[in-house]
């Protein structure tokens, strides 16, 4: 039977997350079909048409699908699922709103963030913010997946030439209204995908000196610039920088972390990086014991020296 | 308006848990148990809400072992009203607990219901959603700011790169994100007025049947470790280090 991935698009076009899904669920076997919900969506259909590794995109073209509103989407998963073996999508904001929602109404097994697929009805997935790694089966039937888009390269934009099916759409649920999106507008890479990360604790102290220390670096290395909880709870650093359990999960070539403690719910956040560099004056902080190489030294002094280093 | 608050027992977030020696589970014998992290701020939004004249009663709902009394009491000093447990012996997985709650809202008829985003054991992130889903309706999860007005509520929502705001028509069921609130710290009388007020234990078959697919956990295992790391002396070694890793240009 064929597997049913749910792409997430932004205004860029379709992310680069649900391409790492479309990679997943090709370890699957079977035919990949998209399912593209939005409003207007011309010209990412065509977009999505050249994606490899899909046979067909079933195109949910509709006002109701706009905002991405998971109790809109839900009636058409709903209907759309039980031609599909395994409903999948990537373990975003967006897909992890959605699957559990649609699992439940068609009573079926939902399994989220899989970083592993051992075979198709068997996945590892990280419990207690990634200390341990489960391995889980679905019992027979349809199940809905969302998997970790960092650990699933994405497939790549061209060399596919999928049919494209219009559907129609389902209607508004009506108690859910939309009323504004703040997305971060930043001139460094973003985040979740980014090749290197540099990232700061609660230690820079202030929003100033986070920045004034941090910039420099980022921008010599291209580097995107994440942060601890401490540091965004304290006003460093915005939300939407933190990085761990409940922030972003990263999985850069290189990591270098100023002032980061290594709480375990920061390191479940980082384990996927190339190579990890931690900076800290404490030689005993658990950071050390995830770090590739390491500076028991004072981070204002460091920083200042690598920027200027690099720049030869 | 009634507001029921989902709170799980769970490994204190400061314990390093292990699988267990036949690799089949997680050690939890002899571990410190707390409240859902996220649980608390779920609670203290429905308390603040109490306590702004919005909410007239705040119940909290554990499903687990007898033992759950401890983080419901927890709830009890922490504001809420009323405590109750539906007893179980069993490991109840998303599915089922959103049928258990959906029971428990056919009986209690709340406005709003509150939960963590995700619980820190299973990090599976799914019972709001799952709820929402078999009430129809509406849901807002990772919510980070919670207005509640003339039958609807405001909410702003953590999402990858930002956050959104949502109206929704209440009833509604809503999952809570560490940045909604800060949880207040216990005090003594608290705690001994919590004591005096209601706990009630139902068992789990009195709530019909509320079985769903589960999966099957065929192994626990920690992830493979990183190799061992190096301590270096100077910025130098580091530049140079990271170069033969090739992450430098
Ligand atoms: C449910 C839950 C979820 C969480 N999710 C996340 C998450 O997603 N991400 C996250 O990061 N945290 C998360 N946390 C918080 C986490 O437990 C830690 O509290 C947090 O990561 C610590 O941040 P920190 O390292 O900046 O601060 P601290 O733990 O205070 O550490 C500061 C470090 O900086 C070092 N230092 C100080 N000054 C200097 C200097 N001048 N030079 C060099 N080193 C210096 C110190 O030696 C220390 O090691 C979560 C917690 C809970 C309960
Ligand atoms: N056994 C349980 N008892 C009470 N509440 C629960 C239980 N399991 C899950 N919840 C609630 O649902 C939220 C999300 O859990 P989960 O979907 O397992 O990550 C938790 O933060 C709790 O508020």
């Amino acid at each position: 039977m064929s597997i049913l991935v749910i792409a997430e698009i932004d205004s860029h076009g379709i992310k680069a997350a649900t391409r790492s899904a479309i990679t997943a669920a090709g370890q699957l076997g079977g035919d990949v079909h998209l399912l593209l919900t939005g409003s207007g969506l011309e010209g990412i259909a065509l977009q999505a048409k050249s994606i490899k590794g899909l046979s067909k995109i079933l195109l949910a073209d509709s006002a109701e699908y706009a905002h991405g509103i998971a109790e809109n989407l839900t009636p058409l998963l709903v209907k759309l699922a039980p031609g599909y073996s395994t409903v999948l999508a990537a373990a975003t904001s967006f897909g992890k709103n959605l699957l559990p929602r649609a699992a439940a109404l068609l009573d079926a097994a939902m399994v989220s963030e899989v970083t592993q697929i051992i075979g198709e009805r068997t996945f590892v997935r990280p419990i207690y913010a990634g200390n341990l790694n489960a391995t889980v089966a679905v019992p027979p039937g349809l199940a809905l997946i969302t998997v970790r888009p960092t650990v699933f390269e994405a497939a790549a934009e061209t060399g596919g030439d999928a049919a494209v099916e219009a559907i129609a759409a389902t209607g508004e649920l009506g108690k859910t209204q939309f009323i504004s999106r703040e997305l971060a507008v930043s001139d460094r890479p973003e985040l979740a995908t980014a090749k290197v990360v540099i990232s700061g604790g609660r230690s820079l102290g202030s929003k100033e000196i986070f920045h004034d220390t941090l910039a420099p670096l980022a921008a010599q290395l291209g580097a995107a610039i994440g942060a601890t909880r401490a540091a965004v709870d304290s006003g460093m650093a915005p939300n939407d920088a933190q990085v761990g359990q409940t922030g972003t999960v990263i999985a850069p070539d290189l990591y270098i972390a100023f002032g980061v403690s290594g709480a375990a719910q920061h390191v479940g956040g980082i384990k996927d990086a190339k190579v990890i560099v931690a900076v800290n004056h404490d030689a005993e902080a658990p950071i050390f014991k995830v770090a590739d190489y390491g500076l028991v030294a004072d981070l204002f002094d460091v920083v200042p020296e690598l920027t200027a280093a690099l720049k030869q | 308006m009634k507001i029921l608050v989902g709170i799980k027992r769970v490994v204190d977030y400061q314990v390093t848990v292990r699988s267990t020696a036949d690799g089949k589970g997680v050690e939890t014998a002899g571990v410190k148990m707390s409240i859902n992290p996220f649980d608390e701020n779920a609670l203290e939004a429905a308390v603040r809400l109490k306590e702004a004249g919005v909410a007239t009663e705040v119940l909290a709902v554990a499903i687990g072992s007898a033992a759950n009394q401890d983080v419901l009491r927890h709830a009890l000093a922490m504001g809420a009203d009323r405590a109750l447990l539906v007893e179980t012996d069993a490991v109840v997985q998303s599915l089922q607990t959103a049928k258990i709650y959906r029971a428990l809202v056919e009986r209690e008829a709340p406005q709003l219901v509150m939960s963590g985003k995700q619980a820190i054991d299973d990090d599976a992130a799914e019972t709001a959603q799952m709820l929402a889903a078999l009430l129809n309706w509406p849901q807002a999860t990772f919510a980070s700011n919670v207005q509640v007005a003339d039958g609807k509520a405001t909410v702003v929502r953590e999402i990858d790169g930002g956050q959104e705001t949502l109206l929704l028509a209440l009833p509604a069921v809503i999952s809570a994100d560490l940045r909604l609130n800060e949880p207040r710290f216990i005090k003594l009388p608290a705690l001994m007025m919590a004591k005096k007020k209601p706990l009630e234990t139902i068992a789990l078959a009195e709530l019909g049947n509320t079985a769903a697919p589960s999966l099957t956990l065929l192994n626990v295992a920690e992830p493979p470790a990183r190799k061992a790391g190096r301590i270096l002396n100077n910025v130098a070694e580091l530049v140079a280090a990271l170069r033969a890793e090739k992450v430098l240009p």
